[in-house]
């Protein structure tokens, strides 16, 4: 009967829609990790690399004929009880010259606590120029109540880094992760 | 199939409650925008009140916040999104020859679920205005930007979630529900190349809401795992990105407002060549362009988000697509006035409201294109002329689509004729209102006033009291609108419609009486 057939016409295309609607509802999550790597990729949106350098190029050399001034901001975010601030406000720098730097953070509560910091970079164009060997903002930082420690972080500018790039301001914003790590929750994917 | 049992409908509240007739239902829907509509202009009228002046008088700034959030989230999905739903409803299945929609028992649900949806969104407004010490309605923007909707959104977010959730169900339902249809359920012959343009413009909107509401469920389901669940997806102290979410919101909302003009088009495509008395021009150059114009809108989100930061390459990808949209948009414009030239027109009412949607729409589009110049929409970001711009393309253009449908088939719905005199008067009224309202926008927005603030520097001053005077008088030309559709719909006072209604009206809808009876089109007709 002409009735019937139309039903399971009915029925497979509602079907196909409803995959259609599923797929989509998974995109917008796909989004997320897509979002990452494109970011990390193109070295955009101020992301620096989020994993240690190992493979510092043996041949790099040092560009003496400019320097760039590498600015840092610290911050230490709505409800976040400690102090942070760089040792130096900021520092000159050749491309290709490897420079070590020093953070300082304080935690003035009596509790212990579990911080993680957050890099940004401006500008966006000199990200993926930013090459990390060594830094604090790879890892969680457990302090106890009242601890203290000194942070370093290594650091080279990729001697291809434009010449129009003067400035660079790496920002560090410190958040409280200490409920989050304690119920043994999502550890930060800035650490994988 | 001729059995009698379907002929004795439910009466009463069952008949409405537990209705699956497609008009039944498409009069639910056009009856609950409507309302919506009205609420959603009184929030306005706070907005209005507390901007005429300078300084604060009726509202602290927080309520004012809460105001301007509701207020563009009840408009959109509340009174645009189900008005066309309900228009599809009720013209669909009458304009391909079919008996109902394919799936009438989900079209009931997909009503009822939106009252519910609602309540729990106007129930949060209320509790905040009139319970004193009650936390905040939501109060981030129809935008719901992360993290104010996540780290500071007020307690009232979870339900705003759950209404989101819920509207998105329902306009998933309803878009099945239409594509289903015109597959499957088309008369013989009905082509896919002979469907009215309408159907056609509803049919691509159907599936911009299947691909994009998902999205926005998504988005909303992430900020309650934010919220609740220890996720941080939006959340730079987990390694996640607030960016991301403005990412993910607009690549649902920018098709979203195709899908709120899409239907749009349709309607002027079908008024425009009854009262030029002239078949469109250009018919398949429409469909085209209405299928480039959803294609396109996949790919110019970030157009929104200019002054986030992006590099170079995105933002001129960003600005040159955007552009590309003026040329599918350009075609149609072109296309209706096409239509019109050397036509026999005559201009009864539906005819002034699709006039005055094209040229109006028209204004608010070009301004689109000023604002897709990157540069360029670095001073006008955030600032009144956007404003200007979306009210331009969505209250002159989508709702007077709107007011252009009701009263092009009011008569079919309700069998008489609308009330000429008070119709007129809706007309002019809105149309000077409107221009009054928004049209100053535009200039105190460039001279740098910022949007979804309570307060604005004094050389703003008098333009915001003119504007405030067009907002209140816009807002009562409404009442004649109501006052119009009572009369026909319940009084049932006025001539009485003959079932062509118009002289050159052409379409399958026109050959059933008017009023249109419960039943329409149990043996499909022929379409030659």
């Amino acid at each position: 009967m002409a009735d019937e057939q139309l039903t399971r016409r009915t029925r497979l295309s509602v079907a196909k829609l409803l995959v259609v609607c599923v797929c989509m509802f998974g995109f917008a999550y796909a989004l997320v990790p897509l979002y990452d790597v494109i970011c990390e990729a193109l070295g955009i949106n101020g992301r620096t690399n989020s994993v240690a350098i190992v493979d510092v190029p043996e041949d790099m050399v040092k560009d003496e004929d400019r320097t760039v001034l590498v600015q840092f901001v610290t911050r230490a975010a709505k409800d976040m009880p400690w102090d942070f601030e760089p040792m130096e406000r900021s520092v000159r720098v050749h491309p290709g010259e490897i420079k070590a730097v020093n953070f300082r953070v304080r935690n003035r509560t009596g509790e212990d606590m579990v911080g993680q910091a957050i890099p940004s970079l401006v500008p966006g164009q000199a990200a993926s120029h930013f090459k990390k060997t060594q830094c604090f903002c790879f890892d969680q930082q457990p302090l106890m109540a009242n601890g203290e420690e000194v942070m370093p972080m290594i650091f080279y500018l990729d001697p291809a880094i434009p010449r129009s790039v003067n400035t660079i301001t790496l920002s560090y914003t410190l958040y409280d992760i200490t409920e989050r790590t304690s119920v043994g929750g999502v550890a930060a994917r800035q650490t994988r | 199939m001729a059995d009698h049992h379907e002929h004795h409908a439910p009466t009463g509240w069952r008949r409405w409650l537990l209705s699956t007739n497609h008009k039944d239902i498409g009069s639910l829907y056009l009856w609950f925008s409507f309302a919506m509509f009205l609420v959603g202009g009184l929030l306005a009228m706070v907005i209005r009140a507390e901007l005429m002046y300078p300084g604060m008088q009726v509202v602290d700034p927080d309520f004012f916040n809460q105001m301007t959030t509701t207020h563009g989230l009840i408009m959109v999905f509340g009174a645009v999104m189900p008005a066309f739903v309900g228009l599809a409803n009720w013209m669909i299945p009458l304009m391909i020859g079919a008996p109902d929609m394919a799936l009438p028992r989900m079209n009931n649900w997909s009503f009822w679920i939106l009252p519910a949806a609602f309540s729990i969104l106007i129930g949060s407004v209320l509790m905040s205005a009139f319970g004193p010490g009650n936390p905040p309605a939501p109060n981030f923007g129809w935008t719901f930007y992360a993290p104010l909707s996540t780290t500071y959104g007020p307690a009232s977010t979870d339900f705003f979630i759950l209404s989101v959730h819920l509207m998105g169900i329902s306009s998933i339902m309803g878009a099945i529900n239409v594509i289903v249809t015109v597959m499957n359920m088309r008369a013989p012959g009905m082509t896919m190349m002979k469907m009215p343009l309408f159907v056609w413009t509803w049919l691509i909107t159907a599936f911009l809401l299947i691909a994009v509401m998902p999205v926005l469920a998504g988005a909303v389901t992430m900020m309650l795992t934010d919220r609740h669940f220890g996720t941080s997806f939006f959340d730079a102290a987990g390694g996640g990105d607030p960016v991301l979410f403005q990412h993910i919101f607009w690549f649902f909302g920018h098709p979203e407002v195709y899908i709120m003009i899409l239907p749009a088009f349709g309607v002027v495509s079908a008024i425009i060549p009854t009262f030029a008395r002239k078949p469109l021009f250009g018919y398949a150059s429409m469909v085209y362009a209405t299928a480039s114009i959803a294609l396109l809108s996949f790919v110019v989100w970030a157009h929104h988000m200019f002054t986030v930061g992006m590099p170079l390459a995105g933002m001129l990808f960003f600005m040159y697509m955007t552009m590309l949209i003026s040329v599918p948009t350009g075609v149609k414009v072109f296309n209706w006035v096409a239509t019109m030239w050397r036509g026999s027109l005559t201009f009864e009412l539906p005819m002034k409201w699709a006039l005055a949607f094209v040229i109006l729409f028209t204004i608010g589009g070009l301004s689109g294109l000023m604002l897709s110049i990157t540069p360029a929409d670095f001073q006008y970001h955030d600032s009144y002329f956007v404003v200007a711009h979306f009210h331009y393309v969505l209250v002159s253009g989508a709702i007077f689509s709107m007011f252009a449908a009701v009263y092009y088939w009011l008569p079919k719905w309700s069998g008489v004729m609308y009330d000429k005199f008070w119709g007129e008067v809706h007309f002019w009224s809105s149309l000077i209102s409107v221009n009054l309202l928004f049209f100053p926008m535009h200039f105190v927005g460039l001279a740098g006033m910022p949007r979804r603030y309570a307060d604005y520097a004094l050389q703003f001053a008098d333009y915001n009291w003119w504007i405030s005077i067009g907002a209140f008088w816009f807002g009562i030309s409404q009442l004649f609108l109501l006052w119009v559709l009572i009369k026909a719909c319940f009084l049932k006072k006025g001539e009485k419609a003959t079932d062509e209604v118009w002289e050159g009206a052409e379409g399958l809808e026109w050959t059933v009486p008017s009023p249109a009876p419960f039943h329409t089109f149990d043996t499909p007709p022929v379409v030659k």
